[in-house]
């Protein structure tokens, strides 16, 4: 354990490279499944395109990518920009059918009356469609933001410092405290980034905590049971 | 003024919801439709408004073919209100009010101002606005739907089924709320409805449809009971059944109104002399009965300003 105490100043510089190579891949790849995640759930054809194209995506091993992306992309086989690619790629697969869903959930009725009150269809997306998706949305970020930390750890297998490099270094020499503060680091990490989502949702989302679900349960049966 | 001339709607499934309808629904009028589940009242009012285009045929607003106008701009100057409030879950009341005013550029200050206002109007508390519609009961949302749908200031007011999903207290309230508006405000409303008893209480004309949007007949209430068309609308509007027939029963208890079935109607009001007695038997003046069927709760509408908010 002597080893963490005397290596807080490495183990933090890993903890920053590792926050530069896993954050930027959930912003992007959120930004980018929301456009993708509309047309499947606008459009019929779409759908099974977009969604089995982004299911395949997600079906690519992460090793071969690595080494296939410089080829594709331009960059060097070394280049963090690589990894954060091939993490956005499979943040995408993961949030594309999470944004479709999302969109479908809404309640036809609400999509319905906005449409009836006048909203066109690019404000309703944005005012409507999209906020109401939020909790969808973000049960779905939650999941890339923890799955993006843990897979950029491997980026120190082609040499992209992470915390991963904890690992593996720790492994080579030997030093078993060494990975274990690796590993911690790594679930502290998602954790807080877990955490500062749920956060981010509560502040953006208050029309969710002010509506307990028991309240609208009732109203839900009262209408059902009249049509 | 709005005008169907023949108008017919075919689903893309092949669905004829609409066939051949044509009809005037005066200006500043109350026009009911009603008819049972899937006779194509929603298709037909949502003509109105564009949500749905005709396969053939045309409607005209004030002699404007609206096939022409841009569906948007024409919605966003007709009030819509939906059973199930429609409400933006995630807007507290203020908003939901205020938003389609804003859309139509109408300043945030203005419009939230107008919005308060409109509460009042509907008879909903101003401490409600910065709630959201699910701490809100049935009833209340129904107002601010209301509320809402006059928003804009329109000349037309859609209203599909706004009362269906509330209890009856509540309902007969609403109704009465609607009747007071309209005769402070004279719109031009069309109103659904399954209820041929909310029809009769709230139309000036009332249409009654049978399946696939076709017109059993049309009417003010009193021709309609009168002089039913033929034994679907006679059916429909239970004078068959002599559902409407009323008679007196005196009871140690006091005299009391019963139907053909046997059940209490209600009571005679100011006096029980036989010739009042006779009077309750011609038809339209029992319009009034579903509201005497609530007995003891009849008129005093306190529990339902809108139950208990949750
Ligand atoms: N979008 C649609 N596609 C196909 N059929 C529809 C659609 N909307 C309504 N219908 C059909 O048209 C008929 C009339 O529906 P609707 O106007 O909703 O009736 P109502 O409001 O009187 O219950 C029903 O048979 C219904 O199933
Ligand atoms: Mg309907």
């Amino acid at each position: 354990m002597t080893w963490i105490w005397s290596n807080l100043d490495l183990i933090w510089d890993r903890t920053l490279d590792h926050v530069v190579l896993s954050v930027p891949p959930i912003i992007l790849s959120f930004l980018l499944a929301v456009p993708l995640g509309w047309l499947a759930y606008r459009f019929r054809v779409g759908r099974g395109i977009i969604l089995s194209g982004v299911g395949l995506l997600y079906a690519v091993p992460s090793l071969p990518l690595f080494i296939v992306l410089p080829f594709i992309v331009g960059t060097t086989v070394r280049s963090p920009l690589n990894l954060i690619i091939a993490l956005t790629l499979y943040g995408v697969a993961l949030m594309v059918r999470v944004v479709a869903d999302g969109l479908a959930s809404v309640d036809r009725n609400v999509r319905q009356s906005a449409m009836a009150v006048g909203f066109s269809e690019w404000t309703q997306f944005w005012r409507v469609e999209f906020p109401l998706a939020g909790p969808v949305l973000l049960a779905g970020l939650r999941v890339v933001a923890v799955s993006t930390v843990s897979l950029a750890t491997v980026g120190a297998v082609i040499g992209a410092q992470s915390l991963g490099s904890l690992f593996t270094d720790g492994f080579q020499r030997g030093i078993q405290a060494e990975i274990i503060a690796g590993i911690i680091a790594t679930v502290v990490l998602a954790l807080a980034l877990d955490g500062a989502l749920v956060l981010l949702g509560r502040l953006l989302m208050p029309w969710t905590r002010s509506a307990p679900s028991a309240a609208r349960a009732p109203m839900r049966s009262d209408k059902e049971a009249v049509a | 003024m709005i005008e169907f001339h023949s108008v017919t709607k075919r689903f893309p499934d092949g669905t004829v919801a609409v066939d051949g309808f044509s009809l005037v629904l005066p200006s500043r009028k109350t026009t009911v439709l009603v008819g049972t589940s899937g006779s194509g009242k929603t298709t037909l009012l949502r003509m109105i408004n564009r949500m749905v285009d005709p396969t053939s045929g045309s409607i005209e607003i004030d002699g404007a073919d609206i096939g022409t106008l841009e569906p948007v701009k024409l919605r966003r100057g007709i009030g819509y209100v939906m059973q199930n409030s429609g409400l933006l879950p995630h807007r507290k009341v203020i908003d939901n009010v205020a938003t389609v005013p804003m859309l139509s550029g109408i300043p945030k200050k203005r419009a939230r101002t107008e919005a308060l206002q409109l509460l009042d109007t509907v008879g909903l508390d101003r401490s409600l606005a910065n709630r959201y519609p699910s701490q809100l009961s049935g009833g209340q949302q129904q107002r601010v739907g209301v509320a809402r749908g006059l928003a804009v200031n329109p000349n037309i007011l859609l209203m599909d089924e706004p009362f269906g999903a509330v209890d009856p207290i509540v309902r007969a309230e609403l109704q009465q709320e609607l009747l007071r508006l309209q005769r402070e405000l004279g719109k031009t409303v069309v109103f659904v409805t399954h209820d041929i008893d909310e029809a009769f209480l709230l139309g000036d004309q009332v249409v009654i449809l049978r399946t696939g949007g076709l017109i059993a007949q049309v009417g003010s209430p009193a021709e309609i009971l009168a002089n039913p068309a033929d034994d679907f609308v006679a059916t429909f509007v239970g004078a068959d059944r002599g559902k409407r027939v009323l008679h007196l029963e005196s009871h140690s208890d006091g005299d009391v109104l019963v139907d053909a079935d046997g059940r209490l109607a209600g009571v005679l009001a100011g006096g029980t002399s036989p010739s009042a007695a006779a009077g309750a038997k011609a038809a339209p003046e029992e319009k009034a009965a579903p509201e005497v069927k609530a007995g003891p709760f009849a008129g005093s509408g306190a529990p339902a300003q809108g139950g208990d908010p949750r």
